[in-house]
């Protein structure tokens, strides 16, 4: 099967800055992939390039097959793009802009498909509405519908939950799962990491235009931390032994970084035979959050 | 918010599969450019009419009687074409250029960068709307100043074929301002600068027989005069210039920037970046 994304060793210079460093990454179709960053990391430019917004300094792009510049037309027909910014054409209204954005496809009478996007996005009741009047929550459905009005099988989110409250956050998710399971690939960057590790089965983490990190999102959780011990002791006092697990002193207690489950079991025996007895104790997994900061403090 | 998840939708019908029409993709930046203007018409179309009502009444009321440019023809009638082709051109000019740049400075120039549109695709569709709003607003300007002067239109292919022509340069001058321009102000200079002089020393008020023969050389050498001065003889059968030079002028301007707008637009300058 054809991989939906392929970036072959791609970079992208803005004069002495290099956005992207050589980047490779291949997608596979039907995939939920994520790709975090901090700001700067290149996430975006990666985006446009492959969108046909930003030109690559050098190396090879393809969606769906197809190279992004060389077959730009192609490509362009099996992407769809989120974008980050909330922008819009303050002279139309929801399906003006919806029709126009489907006619810039090649599609014209695609009247029965923009109506089931806008009744899966509830806009149905906005259809005649200038977009000027619309809320910035409504203004982002309008986005992700003219993402969809040509039906890409490749489906790009650029942080679409910036800004949006929890409602259109959770509906949106539940519309992006419903194409994922329909065989649409589906590619987001985010803030929200939780978003990510709850949705994505792949992740690709980037640090200024590099990837340094590229497995599935369970491995990333288990490569890295193994667990962390939340502890209240009496007395208030932690044998030096365990000092160098100490991630961090809290007001009543202690937290300790382990490596593995195992750990855990010595932690309790040390505590004993230093006859310190254990008030509380609670074992939490390591978040995506945890581990992107890991990742990223490393690199 | 609610999802209806009873319609169905998937990827077995993804037009990726489809055939997308050839030039749908064209003829839909057309129809939204010129909705655009349309829908905005006292702004876009009424306005600059009335403006040129108004030069109509200042200049042809002041100097009637005064001054006769061709003869037998009346100073008011004189200007009128003059009047109407400056309208056509500041209006094509406006409507690609302001288009452009708002897209640009809102951002929402992606909604056309996105979709599979060629660099040619692109160029025609704004070029065209440039050239309608031109012709609109050029024929309201006729039709509107038919109340308060008789007119003759000895020529009416060559009055069409200097319309067309120079408001298709103007169009393609306001692709490169809005390409350009990042913000209002560089947009103003290009109109400011470039445009509203050029236009005003063109001979839309006189004929360029009256100037001084400094000014009569530097006014040949402004590709504006040609298209007023052409336009003209559409009417009275009149000119100060040949009408196939002129017109011979008008076209290679619109080619020669034709060509330079297209290279700008393929090499995606201030677009793709």
């Amino acid at each position: 099967m054809v991989p939906a994304i392929q970036v072959e060793q791609v970079s992208k210079s803005y004069g002495a800055l290099r956005a992207l460093d050589e980047v490779s990454l291949t997608i596979d179709s039907g995939e939920f992939f994520g790709l975090l960053g901090p700001n700067g990391a290149g996430k975006t430019t990666l985006i446009n390039i492959l969108a046909g917004l930003v030109r690559a300094t050098s190396g090879a792009a393809r969606v769906m097959g197809h190279d992004v510049v060389a077959r730009y037309r192609e490509a362009r027909r099996a992407l769809g793009v989120v974008p980050q910014e909330l922008v819009f054409d303050p002279f139309f209204t929801v399906r003006e802009a919806l029709t126009f954005q489907s006619g810039y496809f090649g599609l014209r009478d695609n009247n029965e498909w923009i109506d089931e996007v806008m009744h899966h996005l509830d806009l149905t009741t906005r259809a005649q509405t200038n977009m000027r009047a619309l809320s910035g929550g409504m203004k982002r459905r309008v986005l992700v519908a003219q993402a969809l009005v040509h039906k890409p099988p490749v489906i790009v989110l650029d942080e679409p939950t910036a800004g949006v409250d929890v409602e259109l956050r959770q509906a949106l998710w539940q519309f992006v799962r419903r194409l994922n399971r329909d065989g649409h690939t589906i590619v987001l960057t985010t803030h929200y990491l939780e978003e990510a590790e709850a949705l994505c089965g792949r992740i690709a983490m980037l640090k200024q235009g590099r990837i340094v990190a590229l497995d599935t999102t369970q491995n990333l959780l288990r490569r890295h931390l193994g667990c962390y011990v939340e502890l209240r002791l009496s007395p208030d006092r932690l044998p030096e032994s365990l000092a160098p697990l100490l991630a961090q002193r809290r007001v009543d207690g202690y937290r300790l970084a382990l490596r593995d489950y195992v750990e855990v079991e010595r932690v309790i025996a040390e505590l004993r035979a230093n006859q310190i007895e254990i008030q509380e104790m609670e074992v939490m997994h390591p978040d995506l959050e945890e581990i992107f900061v890991q990742i990223m403090n490393k690199a | 918010m609610s999802l209806k998840p009873e319609k169905s939708s998937g990827p077995e019908g993804l037009p990726i599969t489809h055939h997308p029409s050839p030039m749908a993709g064209f003829f839909t930046l057309f129809h939204k450019e010129w909705l655009r203007f349309w829908k905005v018409s006292v702004q876009t179309i009424l306005a600059p009419v009335l403006t040129a009502l108004l030069f109509l009444l200042v200049f042809a009321y002041s100097l009637r009687g005064r001054v006769e440019i061709f003869p037998g023809v009346d100073y008011s009638a004189f200007l009128v074409p003059g009047l109407a082709m400056m309208s056509v051109l500041q209006n094509a000019f406006a409507n690609s250029s302001s288009s452009l740049m708002q897209s640009k400075m809102t951002g929402n120039i992606i909604f056309v960068l996105l979709p599979p549109l060629s660099y040619q695709e692109f160029f025609a569709a704004y070029l065209l709307a440039a050239v309608g709003r031109g012709l609109v607003v050029g024929a309201g300007v006729f039709l509107a100043t038919l109340w308060f002067v008789p007119l003759r239109l000895d020529h009416p292919l060559w009055a069409i074929a200097f319309a067309i022509a120079s408001s298709g340069v103007l169009g393609v001058l306001g692709i490169i301002a809005g390409i350009y321009s990042d913000k209002v102000d560089e947009l103003s200079a290009f109109q400011n600068f470039i445009v509203l002089p050029l236009t005003f020393l063109s001979g839309v008020f006189y004929s360029i027989h009256s100037l001084p023969p400094v000014w009569q050389l530097l006014s040949h050498l402004n590709p504006i005069f040609y298209m007023v001065d052409g336009f003209r003889y559409g009417f009275f059968g009149q000119s100060d210039f040949s009408p196939w030079v002129g017109l011979a002028i008008v076209s290679g301007s619109f080619f020669a920037l034709s060509f330079f707008t297209l290279w700008l637009l393929r090499s995606g300058y201030k677009l793709r970046h």
